[in-house]
């Protein structure tokens, strides 16, 4: 861990001092071929690598709406794999084009990392796993427990003003990756492991027996986890963040995967304007017209994307609750596609 | 013949011209002068370049974020840390732990390390093959994969706190750690210091004493009783004057842990298992070279003298070895203490852990945080071998050579 931050800091020094930055990373991928994609070291549901070496998730499901939608193929992209702590530097060096490996975004994050959020791809908060032998019920028993927790998140820092907040005493653990994180909670070494929500649901299918393990009710914090991009270069920003507004934006067109052909030849205006048989709003962002079309053929829209990765039709069975469209009881939204 | 009177040379300027252009001349120096010119202008466009270009990403630069609040917490802290300090001492907390983790493990490295080579140079049989066989075993296997092993198979094998491991009620071992009964200064503790101090300090004066003794007459002085009824009877004194030393605060289970006592965790447990143990087998093959490096003659020359087998490595043949030992051990602490930054794998909280780690992807701030991290390593480096130096050449010095 402690070789690969090294070399992608000499990298990003190196990086810095060569070439000033590049502005035109829509033309870079072009180029180049392929999307560099940063994405986690696995966490089932928003980006993990199947038996066949296939990467799939919500998370990578962004990252091949943003390559259907420029090369008309989800699979020309490269997934670096990244841990917590060397993402961010992943992105300012330049390493990859987009970071989509759920990441909570804050002011701190957004101003100080010289990157920009596009978007939530996942509104998530922080909770606790237990043993189910634990008898524990709620959060606020957790009083001189040994928690473990992964380095380099806000997940930490949450933590902390908790059991702070709370006058509960604690020990903490950092590990460097997930997976250490969850060996040692299941080794018995902690009381606890907290993370995102999302997470736990994820991590808990990977230990011994899922079922003696119990997500605590208590949500401590806001999570919205969404894809970063490199400060300066407004067209990039546009066309990630469209990406992802195309994908909730079909979902409310009521466009799938299954009847995409069929909405192409759609006569509705606000449908025409999507699958750009009318206006040219994908040449707008500097790809085609048929871009949204492209996207959705790929990956489907948000909601099947949220279905088939995390939501009932996977492992994680995550109900959709926050992350549904406005107008069903939750929160995403996408502005006006014009 | 007919000696002409000569200016004496001016030694200043050959010796200018050694020093800077060597025997090329004053156009070697000038070569010089433009390579150095070349080298300094080179870093400063690789800083400068950088700084604009980290300007242009606002990226935060600069070292303002360590006057800042961490926010996170540590589960080791040799000195008073809360959440609320700032990332400066959570450099400070990250290098206390990096060190001592380096300490500890140097010196049992040392010990296990003298101990195995001279059990392999044994004419014991079996003591020389498992001492063989341990060098063997462990300096072939991957540091972190032992650092692991310790941590994930050993030390996490251990039972619960609750169904911890209990000697008399007051020391208990967990996968929590070791947690034992903590010493809380009274009023009787600093007599009581005070008293095995004197103990200590006239003990090695009377010792002293009896080797003169015996060098200049012969007589044999027995000094061990009176030590002994020195070191403790003194502060046994104080303690009925002054009242007792110390009282010990009992850890007792309460939740989750144990509350009051101190407490070993078990990640630095493990990392200090596995690098004393790993260093100590090359520290053994060192040895072993350095005592065979003494001529045989040496030590046959002892024996015929009649001294013991124990004494004769003692006094002859190991001062002699450690010239040849001191370099390559100075090799190794320095690679126990960097090997350190491997605690990262399992959670210790070293510098590299919670400064390279934490607080530079809570910061971004990856340039200075590593160059920060690179410099203190390459001091404590340095350092360590400073004193080893200085050791050798006391050594050298008390030899005559």
């Amino acid at each position: 861990m402690k070789r690969v931050s090294l070399v992608v800091t000499l990298a990003l020094a190196a990086g810095l001092s060569a070439q000033a930055a590049s502005a035109q990373t829509l033309k870079t991928v072009k180029d180049r071929g392929m999307l560099s994609c940063g994405v986690s070291q696995g966490l089932p549901g928003f980006s993990s690598p199947d038996d066949k070496g296939n990467w799939t998730g919500l998370d990578v499901d962004i990252c091949r709406a943003i390559a259907a939608a420029i090369f008309n193929d989800a699979t020309k992209i490269k997934f670096v794999p990244l841990s917590a702590k060397d993402r961010f530097t992943a992105l300012q060096s330049g390493e990859i084009d987009v970071l989509s490996r759920n990441t909570t975004w804050t002011l701190s994050r957004d101003t100080s990392l010289g990157a920009n959020f596009t978007g939530v791809t996942y509104y998530d908060g922080q909770g606790f796993l237990v043993k189910k032998s634990l008898k524990v019920n709620s959060a606020l028993e957790l009083n001189s427990a040994s928690v473990c927790v992964q380095t380099g998140t806000t997940t930490e820092q949450n933590l902390a003003d908790y059991f702070k907040g709370n006058n509960m005493k604690y020990e903490v653990i950092a590990f460097a990756t997930a997976d250490e994180t969850v060996k040692a909670y299941e080794s018995g070494r902690c009381d606890v492991f907290t993370s995102d929500v999302s997470q736990l649901y994820a991590e808990r299918l990977k230990v011994a027996n899922p079922a003696d393990h119990v997500v605590l009710p208590e949500v401590i914090s806001k999570e919205p986890l969404g894809p970063m991009v490199r400060h300066g270069d407004d067209q990039w920003f546009d066309v990630v963040k469209w990406t992802l507004y195309a994908m909730v934006g079909a979902e409310e067109l009521g466009m799938t995967q299954k009847n995409i052909d069929e909405m192409a030849k759609s006569d509705k205006p606000e449908v025409k304007r999507a699958v750009g048989t009318d206006g040219n709003l994908g040449e707008q962002l500097g790809l085609t017209k048929d871009w949204m079309v492209r996207i959705v053929k790929a990956t489907g829209n948000y909601g099947e994307s949220f279905e088939r990765n995390v939501g009932a039709g996977s492992k994680l069975g995550i109900a959709r609750g926050l992350n549904n469209l406005w107008s069903k009881g939750g929160i995403q939204y996408a502005p006006p596609i014009r | 013949m007919a000696i002409e009177p000569r200016k004496p040379p001016s030694q200043l300027l050959p010796r200018l011209q050694r020093a800077l252009g060597g025997r090329a001349g004053w156009s070697g120096f000038v070569l010089q002068l433009l390579f150095v010119a070349a080298l300094a202008w080179i870093s400063y466009e690789i800083v400068a370049n950088a700084r604009a270009n980290l300007q242009a990403q606002r990226i935060t630069a600069g070292f303002g974020f360590l006057a800042n609040n961490a926010g996170f917490d540590v589960s080791q802290s040799l000195i008073p840390y809360s959440g609320s300090d700032s990332y400066t001492r959570v450099f400070v907390v990250g290098l206390l732990n990096t060190l001592l983790v380096s300490v500890i493990g140097i010196f049992f490295a040392t010990v296990i390390g003298f101990l195995v080579a001279l059990g392999r140079l044994s004419p014991n049989w079996l003591l020389s093959r498992i001492a063989g066989g341990y060098v063997e075993l462990i300096r072939n296997l991957p540091l972190l994969f032992q650092i692991l092993f310790w941590y994930l198979a050993v030390l996490a094998a251990l039972p619960n706190p609750r169904q911890s491991i209990s000697i008399f009620d007051s020391i208990f071992l967990s996968n929590r750690g070791l947690v034992v009964p903590k010493p809380v200064g009274q009023a009787g503790f600093e007599p009581f210091v005070v008293a095995l101090l004197v103990a200590i300090v006239a003990t090695i004066a009377l010792w002293r004493y009896a080797r003169r003794q015996l060098f200049q007459s012969g007589k044999v002085i027995k000094v061990w009783p009176y030590a002994l009824g020195m070191i403790i009877g003194l502060p046994l004194i104080s303690m009925l004057i002054f009242g007792i030393p110390v009282t010990w605060e009992v850890p007792v289970l309460r939740g989750f842990n144990f509350a009051g006592g101190s407490r070993l965790i078990p990640e630095f447990v493990a990392l200090t298992l596995a690098l004393s143990t790993y260093t100590a087998a090359f520290i053994a093959e060192i040895v072993r070279a350095g005592i065979l490096s003494v001529h045989k003659g040496q030590m046959e020359a002892g024996s015929s003298l009649g001294l013991q087998r124990g004494s004769v490595l003692r006094l002859i043949v190991i001062p002699q070895a450690l010239r040849v030992i001191l370099p390559p051990l100075t090799n190794q602490y320095l690679n126990l203490t960097k090997n350190s930054s491997l605690a990262v794998a399992i959670g210790y909280p070293d510098l590299v852990s919670v400064f390279a780690g934490t607080t530079l992807s809570q910061t971004g701030q990856a340039i200075e945080i590593i160059g920060i991290t690179m410099g203190v390593y390459l001091l404590i480096s340095l350092v360590t071998s400073a004193i080893m130096s200085f050791y050798g050449w006391r050594i050298s010095r008390s030899m005559g050579g």
